[in-house]
């Protein structure tokens, strides 16, 4: 029980950054943007936290450094992909190439150093119950902030007017022009969140998940992202529950390692990529279905009529 | 006599780069007039309607509501004075329900009581005969309920002026009936009407004053119940263009195309499968096939071309099995298809004319080993370009470059000229120019004298009696018996056209 | 207020200034970037662009690292011609890199001239194998080619790494992590000799001379073509998507297969984990910033061959981090894709629109 009640807690930390940056993505999505550029966006956060609360010592100001330098970027790609209309997967490409050169350079004099990261907060009562007071009511701040907002998306989604603009824009900008909706605009909001959110889950794998700075140190959590909405049919629900699960994808190793199976450390590191692979396959294999959930104009360059 | 005028356009004047789409146009609507919009494709109809709805601002000239001068630099500030708009294609999103849609074009605080709102729709549809469940995806409702969603949201945002754009092009001959009923109703109430269409015999039933337009400017306005339908299309077309073919009688041989119990799945999220159709196509005959957008057109035009396989049935050319063959193998075997989407299909928008050659016709010699013969190519596109007198600059320039009916008549010949033995035509002068549409007709009617079978599907009737000497319907993805052109009324083809046939049976197959 | 505007047709003259201006505008923030962090920028872009080619020898550097990126171009450039974003080039190296080097070092002991080609087709074959992973599951499972190859590259590095930690690794190697030194028989000859510069530039020629060959005489680059710009008229034509989807991935894992394997073969003489400074990703930028033609590409993989070679410069004469090299990388491209627009749209000044006179009452019944 208690190696289960560990293990579950473990999966929603290591679920909690990708959870953050999926959840900005489908936002980003569902008004008809592909975000290709997340690396970027969470490792310009996370080089941002880091370096900031370092230098500050206040974890607060770092966290909202990571946001701001999350939105940043997200608008440099929004100014290419919305304005200018160009091509959506090369300016994400660009973004992702542009953002991981960049957090390199800037944090190339912080490597190796070491901050007091984000403790663990109990909620008094809730974190008494057995197993699940651990699991969700024993994590740090920026866990429950997921939840939180996790819980904002699915209200605002389908129970609010701004979801629905949202959806109109995500599935026929021609058609939400002519009744009057500002294309342009829900799409810079909608890019600008996916940015503020990819950069918050950079700031939590740089100052909770390891606190310290890495080159690269989101390994590839930014593309798994993208899968997951992809696997979660843009839905907030299983975008939650694709996260936690990629979670315990990903700290597999460690626990198959403390029960005693002896295997390449190498190999097992391949096994998030290959579920995600697999997540892929079991969403597509058949394409009516992914059609019928896909926002219609994803991908799509938005050109105004004249 | 001091009638009330609601909408007064002076001079209005729009310019594109290389062309002015409306040179100084005046228009007048007086409230409770139902006012028709008249002219061809290009005439400047849907720059004047953007104008109106203040999708586009006009260069020079005013726009007067109501006796007062306003400038409409908005769709939103247009609803907000009460003017309404229904699309020729309908903005509304599939995947939102009826009182979604309707919420969106409403101003946030209107919009908050959902209860309030499915009531008033409810309300309001049921009074002018158009009930609506405002809890239903539009992607359920057939395109003739979607128009009534569009009126409906229309009549609640309390438009006083109501712009149709070709609302009929869409609907069965019943369905027209209800709409005019819908519409002369509102007009007794004070809702003026601007009713774009290019068919005259409607204008003529149901409106009480038209404007022509013809090359952005006005060439005429009229009472159109006291003129002849001739005599709006001279207003139309001018004097010298010739307004039909005189098309002879054809002399049909053998079968040549067999479809037995087709049925087709539709690949697309909200289309319409096939099933159980069956007709012969002869030798040296037009069939046509009459039915509004959505029944079932695309996948027929799609399981004969090979883009789709048929998931039952068989389709038999001359006795060949075609079920399995690629569209390439179905082009070796003399089949040509003309598809509804000239750009972005039928030929690559960014592509020279030589090389959209190359996209049907490589099997005329025009590729060796692999290697393409340009020089092959170029004198192919230049044929095809003379042949049919398509302007252009040359086989260089661009299908984009290209007007519509200009680019129509380059596919038609494209194919024409590759001799085929069935043609599979689907819509072929939708937005073309009466010049070009003339020239097409004129192709087929030459490719039919030469023995080849053609197939059209055309939402257009006119075309179809005219050409055809069999027709049927597509409704909901069945077909109906063929009757004798000469045999059928337009009743009877609409009542098809609604799906008013038994269980499609083999057809009494003309002689 | 500046407004963009459409522009009627594509103006041709950006199609051709863009590339240009954008490598100006990253020239220009280079510079900017050098003051702020107080060094002497025109000491620094010196350095970067200038000082590495100064020389035989510099040159030499320069087609050494331009090869893999122009192998890898090219294939790219088959692929994304006909909109198959695979992204996958990089996992396609290291695996033509794995597979050369597993076939040369059961070949240690031999010679004879037959030695080197058998390692280089396994070095394609390898490539060529990871792409079919990948077009299998696009084609007949729908999946996204873009996520599906970038979860491959992973894998990829990850094979890579157990294979030089375990079945490669050399016994005497004092525990690094690295295969053993391969046997004389299985390295590319120089063609320049005294340089380190080897044959695999002239595959890398080849390859675009190919690609060009290609897309501007044969039929199959035709389709490629019509499937890339037009999907449904490619379906109308019959032009199988699935099997120029198929045909693209595999000349795209082949070429990146073969860079791969003369990265081994070639400079470093074996296998070891950091075989790949990033070669299948700058790739990418070489295909937008070379058009996707063939001659665009070999100018392109030659710039970007010097940002690598640069930064390496301007770590030792300046003490800047590593990183650079992907900061102006990155640079180029946004700049480019920036530049770009400008193709399609132009700024114009517009005077702001006008506000509206009167607002009439709904329900007046003046007479106008």
């Amino acid at each position: 029980m208690e190696l289960l009640t560990n293990i579950l807690a473990a999966m929603v930390v290591a679920g909690t950054p990708l959870l953050l940056v999926a959840l900005g993505e489908l936002i980003c999505e569902r008004s008809g943007v592909l975000n290709l550029g997340q690396e970027g966006m969470m490792l310009m956060g996370a080089v941002a936290g880091f370096v900031v609360a370092l230098t500050t010592g206040s974890l607060a100001v770092a966290v909202f450094a990571s946001v701001f330098a999350g939105i940043g970027m997200a608008l440099l790609f929004a100014l290419m992909a919305v304005t200018l209309a160009a091509n959506q997967y090369a300016a994400g490409l660009a973004l992702t190439i542009f953002g991981t050169g960049l957090s390199a350079f800037v944090g190339a004099g912080f490597v190796g150093e070491s901050i007091d990261g984000f403790e663990r907060v109990a909620i008094p009562l809730l974190s008494d119950i057995p197993v699940i007071g651990r699991v969700l009511f024993h994590q740090d701040l920026l866990v429950y902030f997921s939840l939180v907002v996790f819980a904002g998306i699915w209200l605002f989604l389908h129970h609010s007017r701004g979801g629905l603009l949202l959806r109109a824009v995500g599935e026929d900008p021609d058609a939400a022009n002519a009744n009057g909706l500002k294309v342009l605009v829900v799409r810079y909001l909608a890019v600008a969140f996916g940015g503020g959110m990819a950069g918050l889950a950079g700031a939590y794998l740089s100052l909770a998940y390891t606190p310290m700075w890495t080159e690269n140190m989101t390994a590839g959590r930014g593309w798994i992202a993208l899968a997951l909405v992809v696997f979660a049919t843009w839905r907030p629900e299983r975008v939650l529950i694709g996260a936690w699960l990629f979670g315990a994808a990903s700290i597999l190793h460690l626990v198959l390692q403390g029960l005693g199976w002896r295997a390449s450390t190498e190999l097992l590191a391949m096994l998030p990529y290959v579920v995600t692979i697999l997540m892929l396959v079991l969403l597509s294999w058949n394409p009516a279905r992914t059609r019928l959930n896909t926002p219609l104009s994803l991908g799509q360059p938005y050109r105004p009529g004249r | 006599m001091t009638a009330a005028l609601r909408l007064k356009l002076e001079n209005i004047v729009k310019e594109y780069p290389g062309c002015r789409a409306n040179d100084g146009i005046d228009l007048t609507v007086g409230a409770g007039e139902i006012h028709a919009l008249l002219g061809e494709n290009g005439a400047g109809k849907s720059t004047l309607m953007k104008v109106i709805y203040g999708v586009v601002q006009p260069d020079e000239g005013r726009m007067i509501w109501n006796g007062h001068p306003v400038t409409v630099d908005s769709p939103a500030r247009a609803r907000e004075m009460g003017i309404g708009m229904v699309f020729q294609h309908f903005s509304l999103f599939e995947t939102l329900t009826v009182a979604e849609n309707i919420a969106l074009g409403l101003p946030a605080d209107e919009a908050r009581d959902r209860r309030k709102l499915d009531q008033r729709i409810r309300e309001v549809s049921g009074r002018y005969g158009m009930a609506l469940d405002p809890r239903c995806y539009v992607s359920t409702l057939s395109v003739g309920e979607r128009q009534r969603v569009e009126i409906v949201r229309c009549l609640i945002q309390e438009s006083t002026l109501l712009i149709l754009d070709e609302p009929t092009s869409v609907l069965t001959p019943q369905e027209v009936t209800a709409l005019f009923a819908t519409l002369r109703q509102l007009s007794s109430e004070g809702c003026s009407i601007l009713f774009i269409s290019h068919k005259l015999e409607e204008v003529r039933s149901l409106c009480h004053n038209a404007t022509v337009l013809r090359q952005g400017k006005v060439s005429g306005d009229c009472r159109p119940g006291e003129v002849s339908a001739a005599d709006i299309a001279r207003l139309m077309v001018g004097d010298d263009t010739p307004i039909s073919t005189q098309v002879s009688a054809a002399q049909t041989g053998d079968v040549l195309l067999d479809v037995r119990n087709l049925g087709c799945k539709s690949r697309a999220p909200f289309g319409t499968s096939l099933t159980d159709v069956n007709f012969q196509l002869r030798q040296g005959e037009i069939v046509g096939i009459a039915g509004v957008a959505g029944n079932g057109q695309d996948e027929l035009l799609k399981a004969l071309s090979g883009e789709i396989r048929a998931d039952w049935g068989e389709i038999e050319l001359d006795g060949v099995r075609m079920n399995a063959l690629s569209p390439g193998q179905r082009r070796k075997l003399g089949v040509a298809i003309v598809p509804e989407e000239r750009l972005g299909r039928g030929a690559v928008p960014g592509m020279s004319l030589a090389e959209n050659a190359l996209l049907t016709a490589s099997g005329q010699d025009l590729v060796g080993r692999g290697m393409i013969r340009f020089g092959r190519v170029r004198s192919f596109s230049r044929e095809v370009i003379r042949r049919f007198g398509v302007r252009c600059i040359g086989e260089d320039s661009t299908a984009a470059s290209l007007s519509g009916g200009n680019l129509q008549k380059y596919i038609i010949g494209r194919e024409a000229l590759q001799n085929p033995r069935m043609l599979v035509a689907s819509h072929p002068t939708w937005g073309v120019d009466v010049g070009s549409a003339v020239a097409i007709h004129e192709a087929l009617v030459a490719l039919r004298d030469e023995g080849a079978s053609i197939l059209l599907v055309s939402e257009d009737l006119d075309e179809l009696f005219q050409l055809c000497s069999r027709i049927g319907a597509l409704c909901q993805g069945r077909l109906s018996p063929l009757a004798r052109t000469a045999e059928l009324s337009i009743e009877q083809l609409g009542e098809w056209m609604a799906g008013g046939f038994g269980s499609a049976e083999a057809t009494h197959a003309a002689a | 207020m500046l407004l963009l505007e459409r522009r009627p047709v594509d103006s041709s003259l950006m199609r051709w200034a863009s590339p240009v201006l954008a490598l100006v505008l990253t020239v220009m923030t280079g510079f900017v970037l050098f003051l702020a962090m107080g060094k002497d920028p025109v000491e620094g872009l010196t350095f970067f662009f200038i000082t590495p080619i100064s020389d035989l020898i510099g040159l030499a550097e320069l087609g050494l690292k331009m090869a893999p990126l122009l192998l890898c171009a090219a294939g790219l450039t088959v692929c994304y011609r006909a909109k198959v974003w695979n992204i996958g080039a990089e996992g396609h190296f290291l695996m033509g890199a794995l597979g050369a080097s597993a076939v040369a070092v059961q070949l240690m002991d031999m010679s004879g001239f037959w030695v080197l080609p058998v390692v280089l087709v396994a070095g394609i074959l390898a490539g060529m194998l990871w792409a079919a992973i990948a077009a299998g599951l696009k084609t007949h499972l729908h999946c996204n080619e873009i996520l599906t190859t970038i979860m491959l590259n992973y894998i990829a590095l990850n094979l890579l790494l157990y294979a030089v930690h375990g079945p490669l690794k050399d016994p005497y190697g004092f525990g690094f992590p690295q295969s053993v030194m391969f046997a004389e028989s299985a390295l590319l000859p120089d063609l320049i000799p005294g340089t380190r510069l080897h044959l695999g530039l002239a595959f890398g020629l080849l390859a675009a001379v190919s690609v060009w060959v290609l897309f501007a005489r044969s039929f199959i680059g035709f389709q490629l073509n019509v499937v890339g710009q037009d999907q449904r008229a490619a379906a109308f034509a019959g032009f199988g998507a699935r099997r120029l989807t198929w045909f693209a991935f595999l000349v795209g894992g082949a070429t990146a297969g073969l860079a791969g394997a003369s990265e081994v073969t070639g400079p470093i003489g074996q296998l070891v984990p950091q075989v790949s400074p990033g070669y299948g990703y700058t790739a990418i930028i070489v295909v937008f910033l070379g058009r996707m033609h063939a001659l665009g590409i070999i100018a392109a993989s030659a710039l970007l061959a010097l940002t690598f070679i640069g930064g390496e410069m301007l770590q030792i004469a300046m003490n800047m981090p590593k990183a650079v090299t992907g900061l102006f990388q990155g640079l180029l491209l946004f700049y480019l894709l920036t530049c770009d627009a400008f193709i399609h749209y132009r700024v114009r000044l517009r005077a702001p629109v006008r506000k509206p006179t009167r607002v009439a009452a709904p329900a007046a019944t003046q007479e106008a």
